[in-house]
């Protein structure tokens, strides 16, 4: 394969890597949300690369739907939803960078020894992008089990769903109906987790879960 | 020919301290330029450093022998160092001791007297400089040593002139994990010269000064060394950063007269646009509480450590 081609994969993929470390380290909204568009956009880059790799028309779908749903229209969506909830100013305790940092270079870790050698003997660029997705993924559950604001927690999971595209470019790609009812059930999880969110303020006067755990547990006396 | 590359080398030492203080001049320089000042010339360094070598030396009272040995060690190691690593030609004979490990150990060894002497007279400054020097070395080391495990499991040496070579061949392709040991090792650059967000070289102001503080208690020639000491140790941070991520234009061993004057010329070029840059970052950016200091280093490690990660899941697939 040329070298030079491969790189560029794996830059891209890797800068995802990256990106989703960058998603653990932001204590505020606004720079959560830039990030997040960033990741989206690299996801965009590196699922529009693999289709001019492996010449799958179908995959630049895939990637036009990311750099409009994902990198534009959800986190400006969120933009606007975090503004008329005024929790733009609110810092978010990150418990520590050092905790944070080790777990998820420790997942890195883990999604590289678990899917190197089970992907043995297939093509590189699909093993790496495996294994750089499944690294992706464990970081948006890393980000989702250690926030308490419901936006981080939406952050959390889209940037999950990111790494899900990225396996599936990477295995020869996924069949085109697929990937747009993925893409439409992300937008429609958007619009519900946006009702929601209002919902629960109107509910809870804030939305951080450790106030909905206290409620919680008081019902339950 | 064996004796012309000895010259070569001893001109390697002679032109990192000749230039040590040009160079900060000229951080300094662009600095005001940024500010819209006029600022001193990028030349006043050495005029300071004349001047402080002609004062008399003031001892505190409590001084020991290590306070008054202390520069002249931390001089010599920053000298070394700064001398070992391939500025404008690599494949010296000095070059197998160029290390990146041994110049960790230098710059290690440097600050470990620099912290004593702060301690050593018994003033309070000196007592907080060197606990936090401490607190930031003990996080930027462990990040420059993962940024050189991830470079010698590449190039497979520590030695930075095979590395130079190594860097020069189309072999090495786009490499996220190079991108990410640049990112840490800039980081750890920032942290270690006392640069901007960590600490600020232009402030005796009690609460931030770190480096200030270590060195309240020197005068005279003592303090030129140690002045002199700390340019050093940017200009070697700027060669590493050359040297490893941008070899372009280095002579290699043997060559030519002329291939040496180019080397040089771009060298020159090369700390002068590492000047540029580290002045602009510094204007444009604001000082980090001290409690800080440990996510900006922190993130250096984590890079540092994602960098060598990526690095199985490269080419070598």
């Amino acid at each position: 394969m040329n070298s030079l081609a491969f790189d560029i994969a794996h830059a891209l993929a890797g800068s995802m890597v990256v990106l989703s470390f960058l998603l653990l380290y932001q204590d505020r909204v606004y720079a959560l949300l830039n990030v997040f568009a960033l990741h989206s956009l690299a996801l965009a880059l590196a699922v529009g690369w693999q289709a001019y790799l492996q010449e799958a028309h179908h995959l630049y779908v895939t990637a036009v739907v990311a750099l409009l749903f994902k990198a534009i229209v959800i986190p400006t969506a969120l933009h606007r939803i975090v503004r008329q909830l005024d929790i733009h100013r609110t810092l978010e305790v990150v418990g520590g960078v050092g905790r944070d940092m080790l777990a998820g270079a420790a997942l890195v870790a883990l999604a590289i020894m678990v899917m190197l050698p089970v992907t043995e003997g297939s093509n590189p660029l699909a093993r790496q992008d495996l294994a750089f997705a499944l690294a992706v993924i464990l970081l948006g559950l890393l980000l989702m089990v250690n926030r308490h604001n419901a936006i981080s927690l939406v952050i959390g999971f889209m940037s999950l769903e990111n790494g899900l595209v990225l396996a599936a470019a990477g295995a020869l790609g996924m069949p085109l109906v697929v990937e747009i009812s993925v893409a439409f059930s992300v937008l429609i999880a958007l619009i519900v987790i946006g009702v929601f969110l209002f919902r629960i303020r109107e509910r809870f006067d804030s939305v951080d879960m450790q106030a909905m755990d206290t409620f919680r547990e008081g019902r339950r006396k | 020919m064996a004796l012309i590359d000895y010259l070569v080398q001893g001109c390697q030492m002679a032109l990192v301290l000749l230039l040590a203080p040009l160079l900060t001049g000229w951080v300094r320089w662009v600095k005001a330029r940024l500010l819209r000042r006029r600022g001193p010339s990028p030349l006043q360094p050495y005029r300071d450093l004349f001047k402080l070598l002609r004062k008399d030396v003031i001892l505190a009272d409590s001084a020991s022998w290590l306070f008054r040995i202390a520069p002249y060690l931390i001089f010599a190691a920053l000298w070394v160092a700064a001398s070992l690593a391939p500025t404008f030609a690599g494949g010296l004979p000095f070059s197998w001791t160029a290390d990146l490990i041994a110049i960790v150990a230098l710059l290690g060894t440097a600050r470990f007297f620099l912290a004593l002497a702060g301690l050593d007279v018994g003033t309070s400054f000196g007592g907080i400089g060197s606990s936090r020097e401490m607190m930031i070395a003990s996080l930027a080391e462990p990040a420059m040593l993962m940024m050189v495990f991830t470079l010698s499991l590449l190039a497979g040496t520590t030695e930075l002139s095979a590395v130079a070579h190594f860097m020069m061949t189309a072999h090495v392709g786009l490499r996220m994990s190079l991108g990410l040991s640049l990112m840490a090792l800039v980081m750890v650059a920032i942290a270690e010269n006392a640069r901007i967000p960590v600490d600020n070289p232009a402030t005796h102001l009690e609460l931030t000064m770190v480096h200030e503080a270590m060195v309240l208690e020197y005068s005279g020639r003592h303090l030129a060394l140690i002045e002199l000491g700390a340019a050093l140790k940017l200009v070697l941070y700027l060669s590493l950063l050359g040297c490893i991520f941008a070899p372009w234009g280095m002579a290699m061993a043997g060559a030519g007269l002329n291939a040496y004057l180019i080397g040089v010329a771009v060298y020159v070029a090369k700390l002068s646009a590492g000047g540029v840059l580290l002045a602009l970052f510094e204007t444009s950016i604001a000082k980090m509480r001290v409690f800080r200091v440990d996510q900006f280093l922190g993130a250096a490690l984590m890079l540092g450590l994602l960098g060598a990660l990526l690095l199985f899941v490269s080419r070598s697939l």
